[in-house]
């Protein structure tokens, strides 16, 4: 087993596929030569040849259309869009063409592209380098939408997602690329070398999309999150000293509902957490599912934490990620109510 | 006065009752453009983006360094397919004022654009069309029965009901499929060619958009990628002068061609006559071998014009001349074709009129075979649970417990009715 950071991860990811299938080919901006702003194409081009890991014009409209034309052609392309911020130029593209092409042709035509793209804030990237915009995504059907909160996890899935025949939208939350940050940017960052979850396989192997994890067992609640905010959940439990079980959604869309809603009929009580904005975001969608499956079950209202519904300010990143304290406070108000 | 801004709303030179105007159209005598080499440099031959490639004299006679040289044998392959193709076009046409269909999309007065085009490529090439280029099925050999189980969404539809008419697809075939949304197909294409390349293959990939919607964002993502990675592909712009209700100029072509964008993206472009069945031949071919031979992108401007409404739903004599078409001073490509033939001694009146005939007859027989197949208003259709499937590759779970809430309602009766006609006992 090799110790690895999240972008380690996915780059080993990459490099596995493109060396184990022919057919696989990484395009997007600055992913080539330089090896992706994040770092995450490092040596691949070099490695696998620019035919194989092409740089692209700035054009997310056009590459997300360019791989959706190389995967019709057999190819199964992994486009990188350098933030999920950009994504929009190429909205169209993955709603009315990459969702739909095997639905309107009744499975004659298809195109397996997986889109890479960096999500999520605490990186000092202002309103245009800090979004989440999974939720916008989760609503188109057609795709699959993933977020992995681990290096290990990074990897596996991500050999799924390339390994598969349907598009995959596939966020990586930036703020833990290099170790779990636990929503305390005043404490000294912690690599993902002191994490259990840094080890990973150098070869090949895959985590299931379509899959939940339970990251940490527990009786008291549960709290259902994914991405960066797994991390925060998992402070905001030591923080508030209640044993809630914590379950990683990883793969937004399709939802993995069994796992979650066992877990929340066992434990009476629901804190669902996202990074991104509050209306009409993912954890609404979870919420419903989780009052539907265990309504009977449930000792308090559901609480949801999220972003609070305006665009990420450059200035006041802390006031409005939702850290710790604001998971913890949920979580005693869940436990508090009967 | 102090000169200020000014905003120019274009506008057509003849609306309803106005006399059809076509002077803005810069034409070329037919002959008098020159053909260069397959491999010159694009900056070399920027002329040709102005000028209007014709081959086809006044006197139906071909002319010049493009006439392609066809066999009659061939030219009376084309006049076939295009004439099969209006013929098909005016039938489904009749079919939806009956209500049989819910929509339809002619390309009357445009069949070349398609047929010549699409006889001039090899059958790997990949054709990626828009909603206009019915022909393009045709010169496959497409069986007619199946657009039109298409067009019924019936139980032969191979879109399995889910979309409008006229959005077919043929895998085997190499005809991509048709997006309602406009110009997503271009820098697809652009990718489709990119993959032929990676992959060492020969085949080129040629796709076809509207001069209404190359003002899409997507025109100027296929044109950048065609160009950045000299890809395979030849970029089909059919300029029929009309837009629903906007003219060309609301797209941009007042004061340039449309061809003229492919030497600002270092693309070769070519303006041809595109009611000219060997000029649109010709300069295919020249694309193609260019493409094919790794010289990359061509943007093919074709001049033609929208004879038929754009589609069942608008009624063009609310914002055009109704009698602009006989103004047009390109012609029509059957009739020009058939001329030319005619010309050659290859061809009377006689034959075309028992070819129209024999046609005639093959989409009638064609219409009643479709249509034992089941219609959208009196069925029989598929299962409407059949709507579950091809969303995803696998069914997902939360798909399968909607299937079977649908399933459900049937069986009580709540939904689903059976259609109309097994109704009437």
């Amino acid at each position: 087993m090799a110790r690895m950071n999240m972008v380690q991860a996915l780059n080993s990811a990459m490099d596995v596929m493109l060396a184990r299938d022919p057919r696989v080919v990484i395009l997007g901006e600055d992913v080539g030569y330089f090896g992706g702003v994040f770092r995450a194409t490092e040596g691949l081009q070099r490695k696998h040849g620019e035919h194989r890991v092409l740089d692209t014009p700035i054009s997310e409209g056009g590459i997300i259309a360019a791989a959706i034309g190389m995967g019709v052609n057999g190819l199964k392309p992994v486009a990188e869009i350098q933030f999920a911020d950009y994504i929009y130029p190429g909205f169209d593209q993955v709603v009315s063409e990459l969702a739909r092409l095997r639905y309107r042709t009744a499975g004659e035509f298809t195109s397996p592209v997986t889109i890479r793209t960096p999500c999520g804030g605490g990186i000092r990237g202002g309103q245009t380098h800090s979004q989440s915009p999974e939720a916008i995504f989760t609503h188109v059907c057609g795709i699959k939408v993933v977020m992995p909160s681990n290096p290990y996890d990074a990897k596996g899935l991500l050999i799924s997602a390339i390994e598969g025949e349907d598009p995959v939208v596939f966020f990586e939350p930036k703020r833990i690329y290099n170790g779990p940050f636990d929503g305390d940017p005043h404490k000294p960052a912690v690599p993902w070398s002191a994490h259990p979850l840094g080890e990973v396989p150098e070869g090949h192997f895959t985590v299931p999309l379509g899959r939940a994890a339970v990251v940490r067992p527990g009786t008291a609640a549960t709290i259902i999150t994914y991405g960066t905010m797994v991390h925060v959940a998992e402070a905001a439990v030591r923080q508030a000293g209640i044993d809630a079980e914590i379950i990683d959604v990883r793969t937004m869309a399709p939802l993995d509902v069994d796992t979650l809603c066992a877990s929340v009929c066992k434990t009476g009580r629901c804190v669902v957490v996202h990074e991104a904005t509050l209306f009409g975001g993912y954890g609404a969608e979870l919420v419903a599912t989780v009052q539907e499956h265990c309504f009977w079950n449930l000792e308090a209202p559901i609480q949801r934490v999220a972003g609070w519904d305006t665009p990420y300010p450059h200035a006041f990143e802390w006031e409005y990620f939702p850290g710790p304290a604001r998971v913890a406070a949920a979580l005693k108000k869940v436990m508090e109510a009967s | 006065m102090t000169p200020r801004s000014r905003l120019h709303v274009p506008s057509p030179p003849a609306r309803p009752g106005q006399e059809p105007d076509f002077s803005y159209l810069s034409l070329s005598a037919a002959g008098a453009v020159h053909r260069p080499e397959f491999t010159a440099p694009a900056g070399d031959i920027e002329d040709l983006s102005k000028e209007l490639v014709r081959v086809l004299g006044d006197d139906h006679l071909a002319v010049g360094p493009w006439n392609p040289h066809l066999e009659p044998a061939e030219l009376q392959v084309g006049l076939r397919h295009m004439l099969l193709t209006r013929l098909f076009d005016d039938r489904m046409q009749k079919i939806q004022r009956q209500g049989r269909i819910s929509f339809y999309i002619k390309s009357t007065g445009e069949e070349a654009v398609a047929v010549a085009a699409g006889m001039a490529l090899q059958p790997g090439d990949m054709l990626v069309p828009s909603y206009r280029q019915q022909g393009l099925h045709v010169v496959r050999g497409r069986d007619l029965v199946e657009l039109m189980c298409q067009c019924l969404s019936n139980t032969r539809d191979m879109c399995k009901g889910r979309q409008m008419p006229i959005m077919y697809h043929w895998g085997s075939g190499n005809i991509f499929s048709i997006s309602g949304n406009l110009a997503t197909q271009y820098p697809q294409a652009v990718g489709w060619a990119m993959a032929a390349a990676i992959k060492g293959e020969d085949h080129i990939a040629a796709s076809w958009i509207g001069e209404g919607s190359s003002a899409e964002a997507d025109f100027h993502h296929a044109m950048t990628f065609a160009a950045v990675y000299q890809a395979p592909v030849i970029l089909n712009l059919v300029n029929n002068q009309w837009a629903i209700s906007t003219f060309q100029g609301f797209a941009g072509g007042e004061r340039r061609t449309f061809a003229q964008r492919g030497p600002g993206y270092g693309i070769p472009g070519i303006r041809v006559d595109g009611n000219d069945f060997l000029a649109v031949h010709a300069v295919t071919q020249w694309a193609a071998q260019r493409a094919r031979q790794g010289g990359g992108a061509t943007l093919i401007e074709h001049v033609t014009y929208r004879v038929a409404a754009h589609s069942t739903s608008d009624d063009p004599s609310r914002y055009r001349p109704k009698e602009e078409w006989k103004a047009w001073p390109l012609g029509d490509p059957v009739a020009r074709l058939k001329a030319h033939l005619v010309a050659l001694g290859e061809w009377s009146e006689e034959r075309h009129a028992k070819l129209e005939k024999e046609l005639e007859a093959h989409v009638t027989a064609c219409w009643k075979k479709a249509e034992s197949f089941g219609t959208l208003a009196g069925g029989p259709s598929l299962d409407p649970l059949t709507m579950f499937d091809d969303v995803l590759k696998e069914i997902p779970e939360h798909l399968v417990k909607q299937r079977e809430e649908l399933r459900a309602l049937q069986t009580a009766g709540a939904i689903g009715a059976a259609p109309a006609h097994a109704r009437q006992d």
